[in-house]
């Protein structure tokens, strides 16, 4: 019971974490349409400006800058690439995307090369005890951190300016424009906003229990892709639900494998893919995803 | 858009200039020319596909959305380029339009549908007062104010849309076809709103099918045909001219009068030649 206690702890706000990752893929998508496949490289980046800053600034400074960057990096890949490109087709962007993550991770796993490099977070290695369960600190901080961002993000997207310019350029592009609301502003805002969400979620996914920031950050990131699709590409709630149910599988799976090992090992890696397959067969728009409708 | 630029005498209001628009290649509207003084009512009519949504995209610069572009002529606002301008500048300039089918946020709440109307407008510290006139204008809209849109009806739909772009305080407000698929009576309520958004002190530029009704309101007229304007001059004459009455308010020479009883007299109208 207890293990499943601490599985299910771990899980929780390793669902956090994907959360903000798949929040990020979901507003890009709901604000230009572009599956945005270069969104792990956003998350290196931001992780690796913590991680060389923090020595010089300290760690809340160095995370400050960190969110910063992955922020105007966002900004700029929208700025240069994606607003300049003048395709009908979306999923032609998509592909470009692929291109500039290729661009930055190879940099970037340069720069890195074999290094692991810690983070210099407060919590480091300590662990809360309650009754017999262990809870390393980091996951907490994981999880209220990620509350936070969350609620901020999902507050402003419903009561500002900017929130309602999203949604409806989101709904209705057109329309939209007729309000006023400038698409290359709102377009840009977005890819800021998945830029600086992609770096809180960097600084989780590289303190303890996980070594450090490495090149293979991005791998781990790239389960928050399965999230933002079972959960909906096209909706905010269905980026947490989907972030929450990859984090509780991928522990579950991950902590049982003695058990499951008939299985094969490694299944904790798989398993969010195939969740992600399951729900697509039952529901092709994902849990909360628009349906395509075809105009009568 | 330099707004140093001296504005030419007389150039208050609307100005359309032989405009001409494509879409790819196909051509949407040739020498098309159009005024709407500052405070008329000026409609353009016309059935479908004659360009008349063509021309109001051309004004509010969203042809690319369609794929589409000017490709001669010019837009102006009291004496402003608004051809070549961004959509938000000619919101900024208020120039507001109320889009075909209404096209409101349907994911969206009636309020904020309303907020975002007043993304554009040229004064963000207005909005509270453009929000008091417009739930004066449409009392329902403030019943509904929680409600998402897309459970609206069409005639509140509309009510809705037209709401939306008076949060911009426009001074030139242009509707597609207002009243398309609404009900007889809910027809006439928005022919009411439009003449009180009218004397309220919004120029309104109005594009409709229904000719009786726009006409009705109006204070000139011009009969968009297959991209070319065939017809215009002021709305009472051309209520009265065989052709009109004919072509659009499905009267016949002998049949009465249903436009109020007051059309006797009927000029002959030259077509336009431009």
């Amino acid at each position: 019971m207890n293990t499943f206690i601490e599985l299910l702890v771990g899980g929780i706000s390793a669902g956090a974490v994907y959360a903000l990752v798949a929040l990020g893929f979901v507003v890009i998508f709901k604000a230009t349409e572009v599956v945005n496949f270069a969104h792990a490289s956003l998350l290196l980046v931001g992780g690796f400006v913590i991680a060389k800053m923090h020595p010089v600034v300290g760690f809340w400074a160095a995370l400050l800058l960190g969110v910063a960057g992955a922020a105007a990096l966002g900004a700029l890949i929208e700025f240069v690439v994606i607003r300049r490109a003048n395709v009908a087709v979306h999923s032609v962007l998509a592909i470009v995307t692929i291109g500039v993550d290729l661009i930055l991770v190879t940099e970037l796993t340069r720069q890195l090369g074999t290094e692991v490099l810690a983070l210099g977070d407060p919590w480091g290695s300590d662990v809360l005890q309650l009754g017999s369960v262990n809870i390393p600190v980091t996951r907490i901080a994981a999880l209220i951190a990620a509350t936070i961002v969350i609620t901020a993000f999902l507050l402003a997207f419903k009561y500002t300016s900017w929130g309602v310019a999203m949604r409806a350029s989101a709904e209705d592009s057109e329309t939209a424009a007729l309000m006023g609301v400038r698409r290359g502003r709102v377009s840009m805002g977005a890819w800021a906003v998945a830029g600086a969400l992609a770096a809180v979620a960097a600084l989780f996914m590289c303190v303890f229990p996980t070594p450090g920031l490495d090149r293979n950050v991005t791998a781990v990131a790239m389960k928050a892709f399965p999230a933002a699709i079972l959960g909906g590409l096209d909706s905010t709630g269905g980026a947490l639900a989907g972030g929450f149910i990859i984090g509780i599988t991928e522990a579950l799976v991950g902590g049982y494998q003695e058990e499951l090992s008939f299985l094969g090992r490694g299944l904790g890696d798989v398993a969010p893919f195939l969740v992600m397959v399951i729900v697509l067969l039952i529901r092709p728009a994902g849990l909360f995803g628009t349906k395509e409708l075809a105009r009568v | 858009m330099n707004v140093h630029d001296p504005r030419p005498p007389g150039a208050s209001g609307l100005t359309v200039r032989d405009l001409a628009v494509n879409y790819g290649p196909v051509t949407a509207l040739r020498g098309i020319s159009l005024d709407v003084p500052r405070g008329a009512v000026v409609t353009v009519l016309g059935g479908n596909g004659a360009g008349k949504s063509t021309l109001l995209r051309a004004i509010s610069g969203t042809l690319r959305f369609q794929r589409g572009g000017i490709t001669s002529g010019e837009v102006s606002f009291d004496g402003m380029r608004l051809s070549g301008a961004s959509t938000s500048a000619v919101v900024a300039h208020g120039v507001v339009q109320v889009p075909e089918g209404r096209k409101v946020f349907t994911r969206m709440t009636v309020e904020e549908n309303l907020k975002a109307g007043a993304l554009g407008a040229r004064d963000r510290r207005s909005a509270a007062e453009a929000r008091e006139r417009v739930l004066e204008l449409f009392p329902v809209l403030a019943e509904r104010a929680r409600q998402r849109a897309g459970l609206l009806s069409g005639g509140e739909q509309q009510m809705l849309a037209m709401g939306r772009a008076m949060m911009a305080c426009p001074r030139v407000l242009l509707l597609d076809e207002p009243t398309l698929g609404l009900a007889p009576l809910m027809a006439a309520r928005i022919a009411d709103t439009v003449r009180e958004i009218n004397a309220q002190g919004t120029t309104v530029l109005l594009v409709e099918q229904n000719a009786a009704m726009a006409l009705s309101l109006a204070s000139h007229a011009y009969v968009l045909e297959v991209g070319e304007i065939a017809l215009s001059g002021p709305a009472d004459e051309l209520a009265a001219s065989d052709e009109v009455r004919r072509r659009y308010l499905g009267i016949g020479d002998d049949t009465e009068d249903l436009l109020g009883g007051v059309t006797v007299r009927r000029p002959a109208l030259s077509r336009w030649s431009a």
